[in-house]
């Protein structure tokens, strides 16, 4: 019984995760300008983590985890990039 | 450790947990989606990374305590983080746009303070 019910919800979050991971690659191929697509970039990376977090939890291994833990830190990193590169024209000054 | 082996009520909190996680996550992708300007837009992902990554995440801190008999708590790690970095790339962000907005002459943003104020 338990494992049915963690089964088929674990399933069933993984869809509408997958949903929400569409509507913001259409965010993404829309636009219209460059911010609107960083922020679309921003919220899928945390969308996409979330999707590895809910992995790990059927799968019960801990490479789920680490993977997400850097999907964590490195997409701060990039959207800050991207941000600096839109405010200045160039990353590193 | 095997899915039989978790308590019923332990299955069903960790089933609302990570059903409401996705959903509220879900909603923040859609208010991205529809939002007609950009300002408005760049609040909705902030749905997906406070209370989406809390309901995900403390399911699975729950699921593998339980699983594994003892306290499991990796994912607090990836809370902490998300949540103290998001404001931090949005603000860049939007300060980036209006930038980009004031340098293009846009009516719709105020203009930059010359000079302040206060001093």
């Amino acid at each position: 019984m338990s494992a049915a019910i963690l089964f088929w919800s674990i399933t069933l979050a993984q869809v509408v995760l997958a949903a929400a991971m569409l509507v913001t690659i259409y965010r993404l191929i829309v636009g219209p300008r460059a911010q609107d697509r960083v922020l679309s970039l921003d919220s899928m990376y945390v969308v996409a983590m979330l999707l590895l977090v809910t992995f790990g939890m059927r799968v019960g291994t801990v490479i789920y985890f680490e993977v997400a833990l850097l999907i964590g830190l490195l997409g701060f990193v990039g959207t800050v990039a991207l941000a600096k590169f839109l405010m200045r024209g160039e990353v590193i000054e | 450790m095997s899915f039989d082996d978790i308590p019923l009520w332990v299955a069903i909190l960790v089933a609302a947990c990570v059903l409401t996680g996705a959903i509220l996550t879900f909603a923040g992708a859609v208010g991205l989606a529809r939002m007609p300007s950009f300002y408005q837009r760049i609040h909705a992902p902030t749905l997906g990374t406070s209370f989406g990554a809390l309901g995900v995440l403390a399911a699975s801190a729950i699921l593998s305590s339980v699983g594994e008999g003892r306290f499991v708590a990796h994912e607090v790690l990836i809370f902490i983080f998300v949540s103290v970095t998001t404001p931090v790339t949005l603000m860049l962000l939007a300060r980036a746009a209006l930038h980009r907005d004031r340098v293009e002459g846009s009516s719709e943003v105020p203009a930059a303070i010359e000079k302040p104020i206060d001093q």
